[in-house]
């Protein structure tokens, strides 16, 4: 038996940890640069607030409701995840991590009724990090997934649905309530090319012939039928690979138009991702650079370069890894453009311990000390804060830095932060 | 022997003197330490604090309602409370609780069917909990530290 658990509403549950009195109030969160709404909590639901609704166009609703926003706070969210995913660890020696608020954990040999075991995941959770979660427990991941939707949206389940304690005709009966497009893996194109077909709900999919569905589909699809009607064919990851890549990109505040904007926020997505680099032990061998205009001004003269260079050496030097980017930079930035988005890929990684060093090119800087530089910067970066020890090239971040109007303290990552009582 | 070399070689463009690096290990000489082998963890403050870290959170003490004239109970403002959640929190437990949408840092006073949250502080009147009003419990205080000043 498998269950997946996941956190109600997770952003707005971890802004709420900290602020007593927003409980039962009505809460939005908002994207990066506070652009549309990436978490509701069920007040906003019911308001019929959208997931990605554009944030300007609420403001009739915000005045009439008195809706909360937040800009998001991804130091907050990350910390509370992994609280709940090293909890949730306690009662599996199997479990795989599957996004920031979900887990799945393998409950094959656990002693007791399962559904009691799922309450105690639930209240467990609630108490030591003060987040509400779902558990929804069925013999595949899929069908783990299925229940754990229904435990969620159907309060007479009390938070857990174990499908095996539901009887049959039950069972059937709701899953030909639940619609296709609700199955994990079902996504909205394939939903549609499906009903086309008359197969609109869990039930129908289930009942679908699987060798047919592999033709016709994917042998994806096919895997979901069988996981639906019981056969696992889908494996608990329970080692989280290493990255193959590392990604740091994001949208700027407002529109960037010099190269000197470019190349200070192209530096500082390169120390981030140099610093997770290092932090998994691995050097890249070549990386990957973009910029782009905003696809949604259509208006605009538009361009969207990407290139990527291969390193001779791999490398988790953040210099050096720097160097790289803003030389490819050079070779891609045109003036006269509005730019609105940037990113560094590096790709080609490997553990750092192997990496081939390059036999006729001599190392241009002693390898050790920069090791040592890097190290230090790191160091500097956990102790006082990201970006508290930066390289120059990244200095000019008045206009491509997030627009976060409001973004909550970081309450348990920073020190400044801690919450105060009296 | 003349070895053949497969592949073409990279050029340079400005070609580096070709210096052979000697071997960069460091090799021990000395006798190896008589210590090696009992060498444990250093005493970590984390460890002293805390029990369950996923369950654990820290708040910042502002005033003096928890100041006490036992020192041993005493919690000076500015103390940075350890507040662990996962413990349910009983009589006599300095708790940090939500009232009225606030947090607040104060001992548990729960018997005979009556709840209230104790200043040590004796200027402060305890905070009796009415029928309208709500009490949650939001974690028990099991330590607090404080850096000296200078």
């Amino acid at each position: 038996m498998i269950a997946l658990v996941d956190v109600n509403n997770f952003y707005v549950s971890c802004q709420r940890a900290f602020e007593p009195a927003m409980e039962g109030r009505t809460i939005v969160v908002l994207s990066n640069n506070d652009g549309c709404v990436i978490a509701r909590s069920n007040e906003a639901k019911a308001l019929g607030i959208k997931m990605g609704a554009p944030w300007h166009q609420l403001r009739e609703l915000v005045q009439q409701h008195g809706i909360v926003h937040y800009s998001s706070n991804y130091a907050l969210y990350a910390d509370m995840s992994n609280r709940v995913m090293s909890v949730l660890g306690r009662f599996s020696p199997d479990q795989e991590v599957y996004s920031i608020d979900e887990s799945f954990l393998g409950l094959d040999g656990m002693p007791g009724d399962l559904t009691d075991y799922g309450q105690e995941i639930r209240t467990t959770v609630r108490r030591w990090t003060g987040l509400p979660v779902c558990v929804g427990i069925g013999s595949t991941k899929t069908l783990a997934k299925l229940a754990n939707h229904l435990a969620k949206k159907r309060p007479e389940f009390g938070g857990v649905c174990e499908l095996a304690k539901i009887p049959p005709a039950r069972l059937q009966a709701i899953m030909a309530e639940v619609d296709v497009g609700d199955v994990w893996g079902v996504g909205r194109k394939i939903a549609a090319r499906l009903a086309g077909e008359g197969i609109n709900t869990v039930a129908d999919l289930a009942a679908a012939d699987a060798e047919g569905v592999a033709n016709r589909y994917s042998v994806v699809l096919q895997r979901t039928v069988l996981e639906l009607c019981g056969v696992p064919c889908i494996d608990l990851e329970t080692a989280a690979p290493d990255k193959q890549q590392i990604m740091c990109a994001r949208s700027f505040g407002q529109p960037v138009f010099t190269r000197g904007e470019l190349a200070s926020a192209l530096s500082s997505y390169v120390a981030r991702a140099a610093e997770k680099l290092r932090k998994q032990g691995s050097a890249a061998g070549g990386l990957m650079v973009f910029i782009r205009t905003n696809p949604f001004r259509p208006g605009d003269p538009q361009y969207s370069p990407a290139v990527t260079v291969p390193l001779t050496t791999a490398s988790d030097d953040t210099l050096l890894l720097t160097r790289a980017a803003l030389w490819t930079l050079d070779r891609i930035f045109l003036p006269g453009y509005r730019y609105a988005k940037a990113g560094v890929m590096l790709t080609n990684l490997q553990p750092r311990d192997t990496v081939q060093r390059h036999l006729f090119v001599e190392d241009r800087v002693d390898p050790g000390k920069r090791a040592a530089l890097n190290a230090v910067i790191d160091q500097a970066n956990r102790r006082y804060g990201r970006g508290s020890l930066k390289l120059a090239s990244a200095l000019d971040d008045k206009g491509w830095k997030m627009k976060q109007g409001k973004v909550s303290p970081h309450w348990t990552t920073v020190w400044a932060d801690v919450p105060v009582v009296h | 022997m003349i070895p053949e070399l497969i592949g073409p070689i990279p050029a340079h463009d400005s070609p580096p003197p070709c210096a052979l690096p000697l071997a960069d290990v460091l090799v021990p000489a000395g006798f190896p330490s008589p210590a090696e082998d009992h060498a444990e963890e250093r005493c970590d403050l984390n460890m002293y604090f805390i029990d369950r870290p996923e369950a654990t959170f820290f708040f910042r003490v502002a005033g003096d309602s928890m100041v006490s004239d036992d020192p041993q109970r005493s919690i000076p403002p500015g103390a940075l409370l350890v507040v662990d959640r996962s413990l349910e929190a009983s009589h006599g437990d300095v708790v940090v609780a939500a009232i009225d949408g606030d947090f607040t840092v104060k001992r548990l006073f729960s018997r005979a069917g009556k709840v209230a949250l104790v200043a040590n502080n004796k200027a402060y009147p305890p905070i009796v909990l009415g029928d309208e009003q709500e009490l949650s419990v939001w974690g028990v205080v099991t330590g607090w530290a404080m850096k000296s000043q200078r």
